[in-house]
């Protein structure tokens, strides 16, 4: 999967599950601010990416992403360790 | 001294109508809730039958983070709470500056509970479950979704007593007024409707099977009745003190004049004949009324064999010549179990403001206890001034609210 199909289908979730416009979604954003992210709300975040992509998200690697630029590289990184995607 | 209890908003989200008027007018035509559902059926009840309630879309009005520990009883409880604030002229400045309780009847969360555990089992993953998963779930969520959402800060508490919960919530409303520990207690009753809710319930063979007929299916105190129908949504009723309501200037509807409690002390499902006759005997005392002014009943009834026939010798007992109407609205609503307690006294307000009493639909032949009580099974037009509900649950707990109209 691509960078630029990893933002998408993120983008695509993130918006559905938080309820909000995909085009306040961009890399310099704050991701806990514009998806109005608390602590449980944080913990659905896990959840859905988990379900996403099928992998499994440890609290702390959640904890220091702090915007969408971040969150697009941890993913792209997690493909790269991980060696794969779920469907 | 004791502080007179009274009634200042309600609410209520139903199978006979999303709001008072609409409920007021079914109540007044004798419309039935009770549909069958193929679905219950397929998936192996015993019963299809079921009243029909539609989950309230709620995404213009709470956030999301708000909705996402919400299952659907605490949507209907919302929806009724709205309701009932607003006719109680309670807004957001004036609760945030008091102290409001909130006593609210629930006894499950099942749909929430499976699928958390569906979750879990299939993933072995508990953060796949969600955030929702854990106060959608437990028992006391009607009251925690509630509390947080209109920012209540006196008493939070969740009253299970089976299917008289929505009843004892109301009573201990009253009490905590009565007191004087709380002014104003936002009380009622919830119950879900999902198959998962009630599907050890049909297990029992407690549902009546007369699918072919979904209307006629809830009969209580007829003589061919079969069993109950199961039914839901949510029921508000504001309580307050009389003194905070002539302060606030606020609508004063009825009464609460009585509240009468007891156990079985017997069989788990079986009800007896003394546990309701004693509930009726403290309510009506603490009433301090002559029992000729009580003008209406609505029973408990919920078209059970035994437990129809039960009541109905236990309000002979109390009774004795004294022969007002007695009615079961589950014949329209099914059984609301523990939202029954709560939405059974809007019911029975609707009809006392209204100057009627609704049908008894289906009680079309007595049987030797039914025969002993008044039970129209046609609307009547009738003035009355107090009125006693009765809720009786599980493990025998009895509840009989006392109203008086004001």
């Amino acid at each position: 999967m691509t960078k630029q199909e990893i933002i998408e289908r993120t983008n695509v979730a993130l918006a559905e599950e938080f309820e909000k416009e995909p085009s306040l979604f961009n890399p310099q954003e704050n991701l806990r601010e514009a998806l109005e992210l608390d602590s449980l709300a944080l913990v659905d975040l896990v959840a859905l990416l988990e379900s996403e992509f099928g992998y499994k998200i440890k609290g702390p690697e959640i904890i220091e992403v702090k915007t969408f630029g971040d969150l697009y590289e941890f993913l792209l990184k997690k493909q790269s360790d991980e060696g794969h995607l779920a469907s | 001294m004791d502080k007179r209890v009274v009634i200042t908003g309600m609410g209520i989200y139903s199978c006979l109508g999303k709001n008072l008027d609409e409920v007021r007018d079914a109540l007044y035509n004798g419309v039935s809730g009770i549909i069958f559902d193929p679905v219950r059926k397929e998936n192996g009840f015993r019963s299809g039958l079921t009243a029909q309630i539609e989950i309230p879309e709620l995404k213009n009005e709470l956030s999301r983070n708000q909705r996402v520990f919400m299952p659907e009883q605490a949507k209907y409880a919302y929806v009724a709470t709205v309701e009932a604030l607003k006719n109680a002229g309670l807004d957001p400045d004036y609760i945030n500056d008091h102290e409001i309780g909130l006593l609210y009847g629930n006894d499950s969360s099942a749909e929430p509970t499976v699928k958390c555990v569906d979750i879990f089992r299939e993933k072995r993953d508990t953060t796949r479950i969600g955030s929702g998963g854990i106060f959608q779930s437990m028992n006391s969520t009607v009251t925690m979704n509630l509390s947080c959402i209109f920012g209540l800060k006196g008493i939070n508490l969740t009253v299970s007593g089976a299917c008289a919960s929505g009843s004892h919530a109301i009573g201990l409303g009253s009490l905590l007024i009565r007191h004087g520990y709380q002014d104003c207690v936002i009380c009622g009753g919830a119950q879900e409707v999902n198959p998962f809710s009630v599907c050890s319930f049909d297990g029992i063979n407690a549902f009546s099977v007369r699918e072919n007929e979904p209307a006629k299916a809830s009969r209580p105190f007829d003589r061919d009745r079969d069993g109950l129908v199961p039914g839901g949504g949510a029921a508000t009723v504001i309580l307050e003190s009389y003194e905070s309501a002539v302060k606030r200037g606020a609508p004063i509807l009825a009464e609460v004049i009585g509240y009468g409690f007891s156990g079985n002390g017997e069989h788990i499902s079986n009800p007896n004949v003394n546990g309701p006759q004693r509930s009726l005997l403290m309510a009506i005392k603490q009433a301090g009324i002559n029992i000729r002014e009580i003008g209406y009943i609505n029973a408990h009834a919920t078209s059970t064999l035994v437990g129809d026939s039960n009541e109905a010798k236990a309000l002979h007992l109390v009774l004795g010549d004294h022969k007002p109407e007695v009615t079961s609205t589950k014949s329209q609503t099914g059984h609301e179990m523990w939202m029954a307690g709560a939405s059974e006294v809007i019911y029975s307000m609707l009809m006392m403001k209204g100057g009627f009493i609704a049908p008894n639909l289906n009680f079309e032949n007595p049987d030797e206890d039914s025969a002993l009580l008044n039970i129209p099974s046609k609307r009547i037009g009738k003035h009355f001034d107090i009125f006693l509900s009765n809720s009786f649950g599980f493990g025998g707990t009895n509840s009989s609210l006392v109203i008086r109209d004001l």
